[in-house]
């Protein structure tokens, strides 16, 4: 076992990638995710971490999808928009 | 008076023994130097990604990236009147959170370099076709991601879980596994405070309109 790990480290140089770091990042990523923030990192596997993580990412990336049509719509009133522009910088 | 001329040289000679010796001295002391700088540099780049992150969820980045959005959409409404839809909209809010990023993570620079490449090469195409293979030579990277890939984390499910995660965060294509986990955790907090800021502005518009 000892011999495998030495044999990727000599193999990876300088960039000196381990196993431990990789489960840090992957923890890491657990904090940012909803569903599994609240488990301790023992009882989820890295796969599971993955699947959510991407499961999340197209989530929000059909929520930006659904706000930019709805922006779009409320932008096409020229009316109203310019006046809305102002107050909302104003507002900011 | 002699006496002290014969002293003189003798401790020159000493001096500049002794510099010889504080000289050596000075070089391991700035190669320890140089070896604390280095980890220290590695530790300011852990506390990068862990301060770029927590200034995703702030309200000033939240506030910069929605007046810059107001101003794009703005003025892509103004000085292009062609039909939006959501697609365009979707790309200005794209574009202006991969400005707010100001360039320090890979995947707001693949998403301002991918518009360029579109951009260039939907000009190029109705002339040549020699355009597209430039791009293939600038991103040539080395082989060595995949195999640090294979020797960590060994499983097929973990693997696939792993590719399909570096495709869907842009510029993440063929990059070692650490790299692509850091940029999926800051995507992943710009993403949340895209949604937060663009909530914000429909609610914003759409209560504006509704009361005048």
């Amino acid at each position: 076992m000892s011999s495998r790990r030495s044999r990727s480290s000599r193999h990876s140089g300088g960039s000196r990638i381990s196993e431990d770091q990789i489960n840090d990042l992957v923890s890491k990523l657990q904090q940012l995710l909803p569903e599994l923030r609240n488990r301790s990192s023992d009882k989820v596997s890295a796969a599971r971490v993955l699947q959510d993580t991407c499961n999340y990412i197209r989530s929000l990336h059909r929520e930006v999808d659904d706000l930019s049509d709805r922006l779009s719509e409320l932008l096409e009133t020229s009316d109203t928009t310019q006046a809305a522009l102002i107050r909302s910088l104003l507002m900011q | 008076m002699a006496s002290m001329l014969m002293k003189n040289p003798v401790t020159s000679s000493d001096r500049s023994i002794i510099a010889r010796r504080k000289k050596k001295k000075t070089n391991l002391s700035s190669k320890d130097q140089n070896e604390n700088t280095i980890i220290n540099h590695n530790n300011n780049n852990n506390n990068n990604s862990r301060d770029s992150t927590n200034e995703w969820k702030s309200q000033a980045q939240q506030q910069v990236y929605s007046s810059k959005l107001l101003k794009a959409l703005h003025h892509a409404q103004t000085s292009a009147p062609a039909p939006k839809g959501g697609q365009a909209v979707r790309e200005v809010a794209d574009r202006v959170l991969a400005a707010t990023a100001k360039g320090r993570s890979k995947w707001s620079r693949a998403i301002l370099t991918n518009r360029l490449k579109l951009k260039f090469m939907k000009k190029q195409s109705k002339r040549q076709s020699v355009a597209r293979s430039k791009p293939s030579r600038l991103t040539k990277k080395p082989r060595a991601g995949i195999m640090l890939k294979l020797r960590t984390k060994s499983l097929p499910a973990f693997q696939k879980k792993a590719r399909v995660l570096s495709r869907i965060v842009p510029g993440c294509q063929k990059q070692p596994l650490p790299v692509v986990l850091e940029e999926a955790t800051d995507y992943i907090a710009a993403l949340e405070m895209q949604v937060r800021a663009m909530s914000a502005l429909a609610d914003l518009l759409s209560g504006a309109s509704s009361t005048s």
